[in-house]
């Protein structure tokens, strides 16, 4: 922190005898003077971490192509982390809806591109928020120009393409994914994604045969990311409604049979 | 225009009451059997046919000759019927009385401002005695210009206040006037009957005390009135007692907000059309904000020289700017365009509403410029009704339970989702809910189908599945059920009894399958 320097010139005009007193009356002034001007107790110091987030929201504005990481609810941390700029790959529409809870519950725009059937009960029960949820149940052939204007909204776009995407459609859609700092999320095929998630195993708890009812699912996701593939296990959902992964120590009894 | 003189009557009752510029005169206008000649007016009846409306099950208003039959206010639809079999039966239409009263209203407009209407089938206004001579002059003036408008039946009665105005009126020959001369109110209201007080309760209450009209009310001492009868019966005491300064809030006539633009020669193209419409966009904003209003929802109607209209009506979550207006012209000339040369285009507004409920908020409105516009880019690509905003509601099955609304139009949710819906499925809820039900066939271990009673019981227990039109057998691995619900069982067009149940296949997918006459059905789908 600078503190103000005060520069001050006076003309004593040889007054010889009066000079220590006006010495003294002057640093009287400068002092109240310097702490007029003294912020240090309000001032804090700008961290790094600021610093970079304001860099890269001055880039963003001039349209370079930097990435941002987007929230994702507790359970799915461990799961990917979704960049911006980026496409994902899921073949589940509870796991589409679940990687765009965490954008949307951080107060980000969510578009449901094509997919009529999604339950929206379902999306509210992931936390996704639909007041900040535009859907176009029915884009038909236009359902790529309509990922792109969604884009303009939402920084995460849920999409089930009619017809499996091209190449060079999905290239021309990536470019406009950097530009508009954005997320998409398909529900089937896209080409060169930057991660694929598959649903391996999916097994539904709490219904037995003709009693109970469906209360939990434990799955596992596999990730084929960058040539690697992870598998973790997920409740999807869980007991209380949430996404978490599966703890390996207390092992379902049926699993446990099955395995 | 004759004047029915009260013959005999008490002297105060006279014609001479024309010292005007005085505020309290009121001229009140009533037309008898409003809802009556509402209802006839709306499906085109003769008022010479016997009519009754009726609400909640009891004669509300008669016309003239149901009243001739003996029909009488109050009476129930069955006595109305016996005395006359004859009878039209009407069911009230509050908001077609307060719209077929508002020609009675501008057709008053149109001679004297200030027009308060009371009721439907009853308005006031102040007497415009000096700019026609005196009451009874303007009373006939007001006679003749109803009478150009179309509206027959109607009295006319001045007096010091509305309430004593109203009564006069009822005294009035139909198109006629009846005056009460200044401070002549308290005697001509003392001679009515106590009944005429609008409160049924109070009107017992006195004719068990022996007070049978208005005039034995009004002897009594006020603050005895206020002590026994509170503040309301201190109210109408002073109705009683002639004393009726209820002040006049006169109606402020609505705006005409419309704006259009005429091409001369006519446009053909879309661009010089939107080009040419921008001022009349921006007019009607400006027009709508100096009334401290703005437009929600518009209705854009493009005329060409061959008489061809092309109507639609575009919603704005907010409201629209002029730029906005100028957009969903271009998207609805591009959308629907014109077979013909343009020659017009009007801008309709059919939602106004006040700015203030519209206002910014102190760090910015909480929904984006941007997504505004690029949400409005999206509906002139695919149509309004095409991008849609979601929200939950209340119902049993899991596409009741939500609701898409076309973005920008404030539909509200049908079913409250916050009370308890019996019969629906716990969470967690179906990721796919199928728009329309897929047909599936449920087999029993022995390849029958399976059957639910009316009773709600199984004949066997599901052990294949089939969900679509060609799918093949799944073993189902496990299931609950039947949960029977049974809809609407009061409305039989609505009725529906059916039974749900989850099943898991062996594959580990999970559906929701319902029942209904024999006939199975997946709904949704835990994805």
């Amino acid at each position: 922190m600078h503190k103000p320097t005060t520069t001050l010139y006076w003309d004593y005009g040889g007054l010889g005898q009066d000079r220590a007193i006006s010495n003294a009356c002057v640093s009287v002034v400068l002092t109240m003077l310097e702490c007029m001007f003294d912020y240090e107790r309000v001032s804090s110091q700008p961290t790094p971490s600021r610093i970079h987030e304001l860099q890269q929201r001055v880039q963003r504005m001039q349209g370079s192509a930097i990435s941002r990481s987007l929230e994702s609810v507790p359970g799915l941390s461990g799961v990917i982390q979704l960049r911006t700029g980026e496409a994902y790959a899921v073949d589940s529409p509870s796991l589409a809806m679940a990687l765009a809870a965490g954008p949307s519950q951080a107060g980000e725009w969510i578009g449901i591109v094509g997919a009529p059937d999604l339950g929206l009960e379902a999306a509210a029960g992931f936390g996704i928020d639909l007041e900040r949820t535009v859907v176009v149940p029915r884009p038909g052939e236009l359902w790529l120009s309509v990922t792109a204007g969604l884009l303009d909204v939402a920084s995460m776009v849920i999409v089930k393409p009619p017809v499996p995407a091209s190449a060079q459609q999905a290239e021309r859609l990536k470019a406009r994914l950097r530009m508009k700092d954005a997320a998409l999320v398909c529900w089937g095929e896209w080409p060169r994604s930057e991660a694929t998630l598959t649903l391996t195993e999916s097994s539904w708890h709490g219904l037995g045969r003709g009693h109970g009812r469906l209360t939990a699912r434990s799955v596992v996701v596999s990730v084929r990311q960058g040539g690697a593939v992870r598998r973790i296990q997920l409740w999807l959902p869980g007991l209380d409604q949430q996404i978490a992964e599966l703890d390996h120590v207390v092992v379902p009894l049926a699993m446990a049979q099955a395995g | 225009m004759t004047v029915t003189k009260p013959d005999g009557r008490q002297s105060e009752v006279s014609f001479h009451g024309e010292q005007s510029g005085t505020p309290k005169r009121q001229l009140v206008i009533w037309c008898p059997d409003w809802p009556v000649v509402a209802a006839a007016t709306q499906l085109g009846l003769s008022l010479q046919l016997p009519l009754a409306v009726f609400d909640r099950g009891e004669v509300f208003a008669c016309s003239a000759m149901a009243r001739v039959e003996g029909v009488r206010r109050g009476m129930r639809r069955r006595d109305a019927s016996a005395r006359c079999p004859e009878l039209t039966v009407l069911e009230r239409n509050t908001a077609s009385e307060i719209r077929t009263f508002e020609d009675v209203l501008s057709a008053i407009e149109e001679i004297s401002a200030g027009v308060a209407p009371v009721r439907p089938g009853l308005c006031a206004l102040r007497v415009p005695s000096r700019f026609y001579g005196g009451e009874k002059e303007a009373a006939a003036v007001v006679a003749e210009h109803l009478v150009g408008a179309g509206v027959w039946d109607f009295r006319i009665g001045i007096a010091d206040g509305i309430f004593a105005a109203e009564h006069a009126a009822r005294r009035a020959a139909s198109q006629d006037c009846w005056i009460i001369a200044r401070g002549g109110s308290a005697v001509f209201l003392a001679a009515l009957p106590i009944g005429v007080l609008e409160n049924a309760e109070l009107v017992t209450l006195l004719r068990q005390l022996g007070i049978r009209s208005l005039g034995d009310f009004a002897a009594l001492a006020a603050r005895d009135v206020l002590t026994r009868f509170g503040r309301e019966g201190a109210l109408f005491h002073r109705l009683a007692r002639g004393l009726d300064n209820q002040p006049v809030l006169s109606r402020r006539p609505p705006l005409d907000m419309n704006q259009q633009v005429s091409f001369t020669p006519a446009l053909e193209t879309v661009e010089p059309i939107v080009f040419s419409t921008r001022q009349t966009a921006e007019r009607l904003v400006a027009e709508l904000a100096h009334h401290g209003l703005v437009c929600t929802e518009v209705r854009i109607e493009v005329v060409t020289e061959g008489g061809w209209t092309g109507s639609r009506v575009w919603a704005h979550s907010r409201w629209f700017a002029a730029s906005d207006l100028i957009d969903r012209i271009y998207w609805q000339l591009q959308g629907d365009p014109a077979r013909e040369p343009v020659c017009e285009l009007r801008l309709l507004p059919e939602s106004v509403e006040s700015l203030a409920d519209h206002g910014e908020g102190l760090w910015g409105s909480a929904l984006n410029e941007h997504v505004e516009r690029g949400i409005a880019r999206l509906q002139g690509m695919l149509g309004p009704e095409e991008v849609l905003a979601p929200c939950l509601q209340g119902g049993r099955n899991p596409r009741d339970r939500q609701l898409l609304s076309p973005w920008g139009e404030r539909r509200p949710p049908q079913r409250n989702p916050q009370l308890p819906w019996p019969g629906t499925i716990p969470p967690p809820a179906p990721a796919r809910v199928f728009s329309t039900p897929v047909p599936t066939v449920v087999l029993s271990e022995d390849r029958r189908p399976v059957k639910v009673t009316s009773r709600g019981l199984m004949t066997a227990a599901p052990a294949f599945v089939s969900i679509g039109e060609e799918a093949e057998l799944m073993p189902v691995d496990a299931w609950a059920g039947p949960w029977p619900v049974d809809e609407l069982w009061w409305d039989p067009a609505q009725a529906r009894q059916v039974a749900r149940f989850q099943v898991t296949g062996v594959d580990g997918s999970a559906w929701l399958l319902v029942v209904e006459n024999d006939q199975w059905w997946t709904e949704a789908r835990y994805d």
